[in-house]
């Protein structure tokens, strides 16, 4: 369990991070960009399956399922997407 | 215990790998193998939950995984890449929900069996419910009008004071749940969540199909922000990480995506401006188009030193792409340089032309971005602008009272020629007239994009 100022220090860090890494990519890409920041935030997938791993009840269960059945279109969803386009950046030189 | 350790451990490690992979997609000659690190680090993350103690109803999960993946995976290997924008969209409106329904399943167990939670925790579940929610609903709308289900714009009188109005209710009932805790009732619960799903869908509703870049944008940076107020009531770091990283990286593009149009993302919201087609009258613009034959311009081309090729989403609903190359391949040969010039928001989605002039294989040195090339367009001999309209339109630069005025644009109008490629005589989605095209140095080719590239290549070819 993460608990209250480590995990705020945990979001500032996460969120520097996140700015930074981003400020230095080229126009070009922003769109697998997107697409690729769109997969991470696929990691719902983790707590979504928690989530229905401990429901109990069937509107529990109903639920968690339906929170799986999402993220997984995610993540695997944002992932294909981002790689099929990746894969068309060529350079003149590589052809 | 044991267990437990390896668990974080990965999670760790998975952190760390969406951080380098995202790092990686910086540049386009790392960026291939960026998406795979990361998609190594989503592997190791799920299963390592499977060992999470205590999991129950696995059957279940992964008769979800499964399906969810398999649908998923088949719809994004078929989507064509001018379609990209609102199928993103679609995958993030799906991870915004899977937060929100997070959110949900903890709610209901809190009101269900009194399972009590700290009010900090509480509070962020609760958060994070209306912003996945907003993100859900708000998502699918985008989609719908990229796809064109949804047509038209809706604006009326009052909007926004209703969708304010709406937005209180909402945080009053979340302040009734946060406060009342183990003794909320579920229909308000449910009443949270049905208000956040159509407060969504009304904020999206008006916004234009020109701005849905970076309305998507958002929606991507608010759901990686719920994402995270989900990892934290659930007490799971590698969920913050990512979600947060990938809030900040949004908005950041968001930013960057509303500074390329001139406009503050309050405006872009609030302002229905996209979807209006009548605009401020301005001044007038003076002259006359002046028609040209597709043989004349192969013969300009041809003989040029330097052309500067600016392609806009017109091109992409042409299909004209590959023409495109194939008609820069030609020049080339005839040593002739051959430059792409790409405005921020071309297209429906930041980059989007890139991904498409990509898939057509123009390699991306050949791409230049607005500030890298806007110095050289006096050198150029030709520059072809195609489907492109208020990105090359003198008039942002020129006439205060034109909507677009202040606009960064392209500065086809410096060059030596300028040849447009235009199915008519009409105005931009903007509705604005536009400068360029009644400029002395104008021609304007008429007829569909991918008919006259073709026209060009055939005449380049008997040179």
């Amino acid at each position: 369990m993460i608990e209250g100022f480590l995990a705020l220090y945990i979001f500032m860090l996460a969120a520097f991070t996140g700015y930074e890494v981003i400020s230095k990519v080229p126009v070009i890409l922003h769109t697998p960009l997107m697409s690729g920041s769109n997969f991470v935030h696929g990691i719902v997938l983790v707590g979504a399956m928690v989530a229905l791993g401990h429901a109990q009840t069937t509107l529990e269960q109903a639920i968690g399922f339906l929170a799986v059945l999402f993220a997984a279109g995610n993540a695997v969803g944002g992932y294909v997407v981002t790689e099929r386009m990746l894969e068309m950046f060529k350079s003149s030189k590589g052809q | 215990m044991d267990i437990k350790l390896l668990i974080e451990i990965s999670y760790f490690l998975a952190a760390v790998l969406f951080i380098l992979g995202l790092k990686r997609m910086s540049s386009p000659v790392t960026a291939r193998s960026g998406i795979v690190w990361a998609g190594w680090g989503m592997v190791l993350a799920t299963l390592v939950s499977f060992l999470y103690p205590q999991m129950q109803n696995v059957g279940l999960m992964i008769l979800a995984i499964g399906l969810g993946s398999v649908i998923a995976y088949v719809s994004a290997k078929k989507v064509a890449m001018t379609d990209m924008p609102q199928m993103i969209a679609l995958y993030n409106g799906l991870g915004g929900g899977a937060a929100a329904l997070i959110a949900a399943v903890e709610l209901i167990r809190m009101v269900g069996h009194g399972h009590a939670l700290i009010n900090t925790v509480l509070l962020l579940a609760v958060v994070g419910a209306f912003i996945g929610t907003v993100a859900l609903s708000g998502s699918i709308i985008a989609f719908a009008k990229l796809q064109g289900l949804i047509r038209r714009s809706w604006n009326f009188n009052g909007q926004n004071q209703i969708n304010l109005l709406l937005f209180a209710l909402i945080l009053l009932l979340g302040a009734v749940i946060v406060a009342q805790g183990t003794h909320s009732a579920l229909w308000l619960v449910a009443g949270f969540f049905v208000l956040a799903l159509v407060f969504g869908v009304l904020i999206t509703l008006p916004i234009g199909g020109a701005d849905m870049p970076v309305v998507i944008s958002l929606f991507n940076a608010l759901t990686g922000l719920a994402v995270a107020f989900e990892g934290f009531v659930l007490g799971n770091a590698a969920m913050i990480i990512a979600g947060t990283v990938v809030g900040s990286a949004g908005t950041l593009l968001t930013q960057l995506m509303a500074k390329a149009m001139n406009r503050s993302l309050a405006n872009v919201l609030f302002s229905g401006f996209g979807s209006k087609t009548s605009a401020g009258s301005g001044e007038a613009v003076t002259g006359a188009m002046k028609p040209i034959e597709a043989s004349d311009v192969a013969v300009m081309m041809g003989y040029a030193e330097n052309v500067i090729i600016i392609p806009g989403y017109g091109m992409a609903v042409a299909q004209a792409q590959h023409k495109i190359w194939e008609l820069t391949k030609l020049l080339q040969a005839r040593n002739v340089k051959v430059k792409f010039a790409i405005h921020p928001v071309a297209g429906r989605m930041p980059g989007h032309m890139n991904v498409l002039l990509a898939e057509a294989g123009v390699p991306y040195d050949l791409i230049f971005d607005l500030e890298e090339i806007n110095a050289d367009f006096p050198q150029s001999d030709v520059t072809l602008v195609i489907g492109a309209n208020d990105v090359v339109n003198p008039v942002a630069r020129t006439d205060p009272n034109s909507p677009i005025y202040g606009m960064p644009i392209l500065n086809a109008d410096k060059s030596k020629n300028t040849v447009v490629i235009k199915r008519g005589q009409g105005a931009g989605f903007s509705g604005v007239e536009n400068g360029l095209f009644f400029a002395d140095n104008t021609r304007m080719l008429y007829g569909d994009g991918q008919k006259m590239v073709s026209e060009l290549i055939a005449q380049v070819k008997e040179l």
